[in-house]
Formats: structure tokens, C-alpha cells, sequence
């Protein structure tokens, strides 16, 4: 499956580069509204025609990527850091740290992932601005997405730690902090790719989840979640079947992300 | 059914299954007593708590509108406040919500069984599909229906849920059913990987190899060897099935605690959102402990 990864890696790269250079690409801004054509069709001037309010869903394709996957990498980043914080600690000391900081992360990950997402963007204040949204969204999901990973890393570093190289590390004088940061993390850093490239695919689809029942992005940023909300207003396949296209792009560039990691790489 | 050396068949009265049962009750009440007091704690902070619409009242005097927030006051503290909370609860009193004005406890009494009737039949639906798929595949070997399987599992991966509840509603199919699309994928991935690991131990190479039909190889060497971890699964199902049940039921109508929830985050309903989690979060431990203790049992019996 070597040719599909490298599709996918070549794939990603090329939706990436388009939406870096949106501002570049784009027939006009995300939030431009074309008041005399609402709902148009594909043209030359819109190439997937325009939503109902008017605006170039193109240029809305784009900037909505580029939001996406800008922003579900950095918290993946967040979450796999955090993943590796804990976990990490919990496994390296072992004892009543690792039993408080695993029953802690049991509670968490207990808790429904969308329920609890929900309740603490229903905490969030409502008067802010789609940017200030747009970052709390997914700052939430990277700060509420480690506890599965850290109970991976957790044992990892609990197999780690009792290896003869630590083992010889202890012997020849080396503390906790140092044994921590020069042998056991960067062992560990095969692990840590592999959760992050997990969580990128997970949290472009619960953004998406959140944006489909109004609770994600707000308007008139857009991102995938608020892209695929148009299908609420979709009555038929033959008559606007221009307007899948972010749904088949979405359904790529996930797809894509599953496709990085070889099967070695992928947890069971 | 007759006895064999390395398995056996797990019997509901074995000493390990008992005497894990108070541990594991004492463990859900200790999880659930720690959530309560992170949920009474997000409650607490909300903006808006203290707040009474009978403030605004413009026939109450000065005194009145002190002696209302006096009655408050006690709730200053977060732990007077959680005790008295979890005194109400209790009770089986989850106070009122503030959307729909009206007790928690009566909103999730009408709408829980309608999730539950979605979630038995989305997981029946999806464990059946997914197991059945990934039996075929592991037993028959047949290449074009791997890659059929692993196709349709892909692009199900990729579709949020509640893209998948708009074009259950575009095509008007029965909305019950998107569960078993939800899990579906979760469950046929993890059983291949799962049976296709346990077809290739060696014992089970070796009654192949004595030749064994595809049937007795499947019952009595692959399943006992991977049914402690398809077990595990099922609490990990539930959890699932429970966070697709919020777009499910908000975008088709369907009145169920997801839809509530979601109205609930909508309308910032927080006291009530956190009841749901709570509730949600209960069901979800009951039915992990659950899984997690048969398939111990199932690795009691096999050694």
C-alpha cells in the first residue's frame, strides 16, 4: 500500500498549498456576498456557484480548508503534547501517580466526547468574534482529546522504563528528569506520531459534527462544519450535484489522513 | 458441550466474577461521585448562575429581591453547593431546566427510552454487519471482498455522523438505523484485524492443518482466542453510539436525550447538559465494567 500513501501524503500537500494560497486563488473574500446571484450555478466567475446568501463557494471551499486544516493539526499537536505530558509522567513513576493519573483519565475518558464538547462550548461566552471561535473550538477539542493517547503513552513509558537501557541509564548515574527527557521521550516519539496523525482525521470530523448542529465556527468564517451544513437545504442529487463537492473534498482529505500511517503504525 | 483443554466456556458464577462485582460497583460510584463534582463545578461557574428571572420582577421590593438572593447565598460555596446537589440527586431531583422550564428529571424520563430503543437497534444492527463482514472475509480470504469491505468501512470513517443524519433525512431511509452506520466501520475494522490475528496463531494453523472445517476452526480456536477483546468493544460501542445519538436526533427529529442535549447547548442550558452527560456518562461506565468483566471472565476460563 506504499502507492497510497504516497498519494495520499502528494494529495495532502497539493489541498494544503491551495489553501495557503487562498488569498491568492480565490475569485473573491469568504464573505462577499453576490446579492443579485444567490444559488447560481457553476460558472466561469464561480466555479461551484454561490450559496444563498450570495457568497463564491469556491473561495468558501478554500478559505474553509485552509481553516480546517491549519488549525485541526495544531490541536492534535495540543492534545498529542498533552497525551505525552501525562502519559509520559504516569508511566516513568509509576506507583500511586500512575494509578491517580490512570483513574483520572479513565473518568475521562468515560465521559461522551460530543456531550461533554457541547457542554463546555455552551460555557464559552456568545458575543465573540468567528476567529475567537474558530481558535476556542479547537483548543477545546485539543485540550479534551489526550486522555486516550496518554493511556498509550502511559504504558509505552511503563515498558520503557523497566528496558535494560534505562536500566543502565539508572546505573550510570542519570536522574529522573534526564532519564525522562534524553531516553525515555524520544523513544517514545514513534507513538506520539502515530496518536498525532489519529487525532487530525478525529477532530476535522468532530469540528465538522459541532459546525452541522450550529455549535462549532461561527459565521461567516467558514469551515468544513459550516461548508457541509449547506446539505441541510440540498432536495435532490441530479439538479445540484456541484454542491457535494465539499462533501467529496472532505471525504478525500480525511481519507488521506487515514492513509498516512501504514498499517504497522495503526493501533489495532 | 463438551469439555476441551485451553477452553472452556465462561460460567456466570465463577468466584473472579463475583468478587469483582463490589469493586467494580464501588469504582462506577467513586467515578460518577467525581464527575458529579466536576459537573456541579461547570455548573457553579456558568455564566448566569445566581441569576433569577424573578429579579426582574418589577413589583418586588428592595427587601424581597435581598431575601431571594439570601436564599442563594449558601450556593456561594462549591462544596455546600455540591453537597446540596448531590442531596437533591439523591432524591432522584435533577432540578429544573431553564429552556424548558420544566424538571430534568421528567424531560429524561419521556426521551431516555427513545435513545435507548435507537441504541439497542443501531448496535444490534451494527454488530451484526460488522462481525458477520469480518468473519466472511477472515474465513473465506477472498481478496474482492476485503477490498469491497475495506472500501465502504473507508468512506463511512470519513463521514461525520451528522453528515450522515442529512442524507438519511435527503433520502427520507429510517433514521434509527444511521447507529449501526455509526459503529459499523468500528466494529468491522477491529474484528478483522482481530480474527484475521487469531486465524494466524499458531494452534490454529495447526488444526488447519489436521483439517478442521471452517466452521469448527471458527468456533472453537479463532472466537475463544478473540472474544475477550470483541467484548471490550462493546462498552467502547456504546459510548460510541451515544455521541452519534446528538446528531441523529437533532437534525432528524427524533426525540430522543441527544436532541435534548443539543437544545439544551443551544438554549445554554447548563444545568441540564450536565445532567444529561452525568446520565450518559453512568450508562456508558455500566456498560464498559459490563464488557470489561465478561471478557475477564472469558480469560479465566481459558487459562
Amino acid at each position: 500500500m506504499k502507492w497510497a500513501r504516497t498519494t495520499a501524503i502528494v494529495f495532502l500537500l497539493a489541498v494544503s498549498a491551495a489553501c495557503l494560497l487562498a488569498n491568492f486563488i480565490a475569485p473573491a473574500s469568504y464573505a462577499h456576498q453576490f446579492r443579485d446571484e444567490p444559488n447560481a450555478a457553476p460558472s466561469r466567475q464561480h466555479l461551484l456557484g454561490t450559496d444563498d446568501l450570495g457568497r463564491d463557494r469556491f473561495s468558501r471551499v478554500l478559505y474553509g480548508t485552509r481553516v480546517s486544516l491549519l488549525l485541526a493539526p495544531a490541536a492534535a499537536l495540543l492534545s498529542s503534547l498533552l497525551a505525552a505530558f501525562i502519559g509520559g509522567i504516569a508511566g516513568f513513576a509509576g506507583g500511586w501517580v500512575e494509578r491517580c493519573v490512570m483513574a483520572g483519565t479513565d473518568l475521562f475518558l468515560s465521559l461522551p466526547w460530543l456531550f461533554l464538547l457541547i457542554t463546555v462550548r455552551a460555557l464559552l461566552p456568545l458575543n465573540v468574534s468567528p476567529i475567537v471561535s474558530v481558535l476556542i473550538t479547537f483548543a477545546m477539542l485539543g485540550c479534551l482529546g489526550w486522555a486516550g493517547a496518554a493511556r498509550i503513552i502511559c504504558a509505552d513509558a511503563q515498558a520503557l522504563a523497566q528496558s535494560d537501557f534505562i536500566l543502565l541509564a539508572r546505573a550510570s548515574g542519570s536522574d529522573g528528569l534526564r532519564l525522562l527527557w534524553r531516553h525515555l521521550l524520544p523513544n517514545l516519539k514513534p507513538i506520539l506520531f502515530a496518536q498525532f496523525w489519529i487525532s487530525v482525521p478525529v477532530f476535522i470530523l468532530t469540528e465538522a459534527n459541532l459546525g452541522i448542529l450550529g455549535l462549532g465556527v461561527a459565521e461567516p468564517l467558514p469551515s468544513w462544519g459550516s461548508l457541509l451544513r449547506e446539505l441541510e437545504g440540498f432536495s435532490s442529487i441530479s439538479g445540484q450535484a456541484w454542491q457535494l463537492i465539499p462533501l467529496i473534498l472532505f471525504i478525500l482529505v480525511v481519507s488521506s489522513f487515514h492513509l498516512v500511517l501504514t498499517k504497522e503504525e495503526l493501533p489495532i | 458441550m463438551r469439555a476441551r483443554p485451553g477452553c472452556r466456556m465462561p460460567r456466570w458464577g465463577d468466584i473472579t466474577t463475583l468478587s469483582a462485582l463490589p469493586k467494580l460497583a464501588a469504582k462506577i460510584l467513586v467515578t460518577v461521585l467525581i464527575g458529579g463534582f466536576l459537573g456541579a463545578t461547570l455548573m457553579r461557574l456558568a455564566p448566569g448562575f445566581g441569576v433569577d428571572e424573578e429579579e426582574l420582577d418589577a413589583r418586588l421590593s428592595a427587601q424581597s429581591i435581598q431575601a431571594l438572593r439570601a436564599t442563594r447565598e449558601a450556593d456561594s460555596n462549591l462544596f455546600v453547593f455540591y453537597f446540596r446537589y448531590l442531596s437533591r440527586l439523591l432524591r432522584g431531583d435533577l432540578g429544573n431546566s431553564r429552556t424548558l422550564q420544566r424538571p430534568v428529571s421528567q424531560s429524561v424520563a419521556e426521551r431516555l427510552p427513545e435513545t435507548l430503543k435507537s441504541l439497542v437497534l443501531g448496535l444490534a444492527l451494527g454488530w451484526s454487519a460488522g462481525f458477520l463482514l469480518a468473519v466472511a472475509i477472515v474465513m473465506s480470504r477472498a481478496w474482492y471482498l476485503d477490498l469491497l469491505g475495506s472500501l465502504l468501512v473507508g468512506v463511512l470513517l470519513c463521514l461525520p455522523a451528522a453528515v450522515l443524519a442529512l442524507l438519511f433525512v435527503l433520502a427520507q431511509a429510517p433514521a434509527r438505523l444511521l447507529l449501526g452506520l455509526v459503529v459499523f466501520p468500528k466494529i468491522f475494522r477491529y474484528s478483522r484485524n482481530l480474527l484475521a490475528r487469531s486465524s494466524a496463531l499458531p494452534h490454529v494453523l495447526t488444526a488447519r492443518a489436521k483439517g478442521l472445517g471452517n466452521m469448527r476452526v471458527l468456533i472453537w480456536h479463532i472466537l475463544p482466542t478473540a472474544a475477550p477483546q470483541l467484548l471490550a468493544l462493546l462498552g467502547v460501542t456504546v459510548s460510541v453510539a451515544f455521541t452519534a445519538a446528538i446528531p441523529m436526533e437533532a437534525l432528524c427529529d427524533l426525540p430522543g436525550i441527544g436532541q435534548l442535549a443539543w437544545k439544551a447547548a443551544l438554549g445554554r442550558d447548563v444545568a441540564l447538559l450536565v445532567n444529561l452527560t452525568m446520565i450518559v456518562t453512568l450508562v456508558t461506565l455500566v456498560a464498559n465494567s459490563v464488557s470489561d468483566m465478561v471478557g475477564k471472565t472469558f480469560r479465566v476460563s481459558e487459562t
